[in-house]
């Protein structure tokens, strides 16, 4: 998909945060990354490589949270997992199962000097 | 190809009937991070923050705008070639006399699409997006600038055919339609959930073709409930005018309501 543009986004509120915080070096870069969020981890940290070469977060650590999907079914008003967006409730087998986690996309925090 | 899958920061090349905008797409946004201090010096700062929070932002901007303005706004997307231009323009022509619409189109290249929808007389802006692969939020805002909202009840945004990016991208539409025309396989919506998934209405284009294309409806419905299981369905031909009332008058009970 689009893991440059989004390390690139990434790295630029690393970067803000950590300046408006009068930091001068990002030491670790926290994601949270949903399986279906449609972002591949390994493409994220090649992204990362290279869009952080030259900024204050070159060098830092990326680690990357991945978020499980969990769907919600109305009928047994109960969570349950699900492993794409076909969202079957597997209990009772109604298809309206609405998506509670799993798109997350996110940028959970930052360490800086 | 388009540069890092064309949804390219950078930009610069953005198009927005015909006139040149410096497009960045920048990142000042408000910071909610709390400090954490460490005993060896280095400090932990919250943020929790989406890494398309800025174009949620601008979208929900958009969508409170277009609903003082009670119009009502579709996000059409689909493959590249599955219609829906000639599905845009249909729509215009035969609304004509009963709501007013009008037209946003993306691209990369090219203002063949507006000079097309130009001949069913409605009020039509092309972004030309050069390297980005979807529109967003900001685009789409520049963009309405340039119409007489208060002359339209309904906006249609063609977005660039691709049905990747745009998926993650809210414009600030009322309801996202998808198509996929009968020549582009029945597993289309199981290929791509992520689109299929986020459409509120999924529109089966190109019907008079179907039988050439040995299209199979039945697996292709079942593909679209399991996938798109909360969307209304229709399927049409825009060019020969099948299943297109169905179409028009959902369109107008939406507009109503």
């Amino acid at each position: 998909m689009h893991e440059v543009s989004i390390m690139e986004s990434a790295v630029r509120m690393a970067v803000d945060a950590a300046k408006s915080a009068g930091a001068s070096r990002v030491l670790a870069l926290r994601l949270r990354v949903g399986t279906l969020s449609g972002a591949v981890p390994e493409a994220l940290r090649f992204a990362f490589d290279v869009v952080c070469r030259d900024t204050i977060v070159e060098g830092a650590s990326l680690e990357m949270e991945s978020v499980a999907a969990a769907g919600w079914c109305p009928v047994c008003r109960a969570e349950f997992q699900c492993a794409d967006f076909i969202s079957e409730c597997p209990r009772c087998h109604n298809p309206n199962g609405e998506l509670r986690r799993g798109r997350e996309l996110e940028i959970a925090s930052v360490e800086t000097n | 190809m388009c540069k890092e899958c064309g949804c390219g920061l950078g930009g610069g090349d953005v198009k927005i009937g015909g006139h040149s905008h410096d497009y960045v797409h920048d990142h000042d946004h408000r910071h909610h991070e709390s400090e954490h201090k460490h005993s060896h010096g280095s400090k932990t700062l919250s943020l929790n923050l989406s890494l398309l929070e800025k174009n949620d932002r601008l979208a929900e901007q958009n969508r409170s705008f277009f609903r003082a303005k009670k119009l009502l706004v579709l996000n059409v997307v689909s493959s590249p070639g599955s219609g829906k231009t000639t599905f845009i323009r249909e729509t215009a022509a035969k609304l004509a006399g009963r709501l007013r619409l009008g037209v946003i189109v993306g691209d990369l290249a090219t203002d063949n699409d507006a000079a097309r929808l130009r001949t069913a007389g409605v009020p039509v802006v092309q972004i030309t997006t050069g390297t980005v692969c979807h529109l967003d939020a900001d685009m789409v805002s520049k963009a309405a600038a340039q119409l007489d909202l208060d002359k339209l009840d309904v906006l249609l945004i063609e977005n660039v055919g691709n049905l990747v990016c745009p998926a993650d991208y809210d414009l600030g539409e009322d309801l996202r339609v998808v198509l996929l025309s009968v020549t582009e396989g029945e597993d289309k919506p199981l290929k791509y959930p992520p689109m299929f998934h986020s459409a509120h209405v999924a529109v089966v284009t190109k019907g008079d073709m179907a039988a050439a294309a040995g299209f199979d409806r039945e697996l292709a419905l079942q593909n679209l409930e399991r996938v798109s299981h909360h969307a209304r369905i229709f399927e049409l031909s825009a060019k020969t005018g099948y299943g297109m009332k169905a179409w028009l008058d959902f369109l107008a009970e939406q507009r109503a309501n």
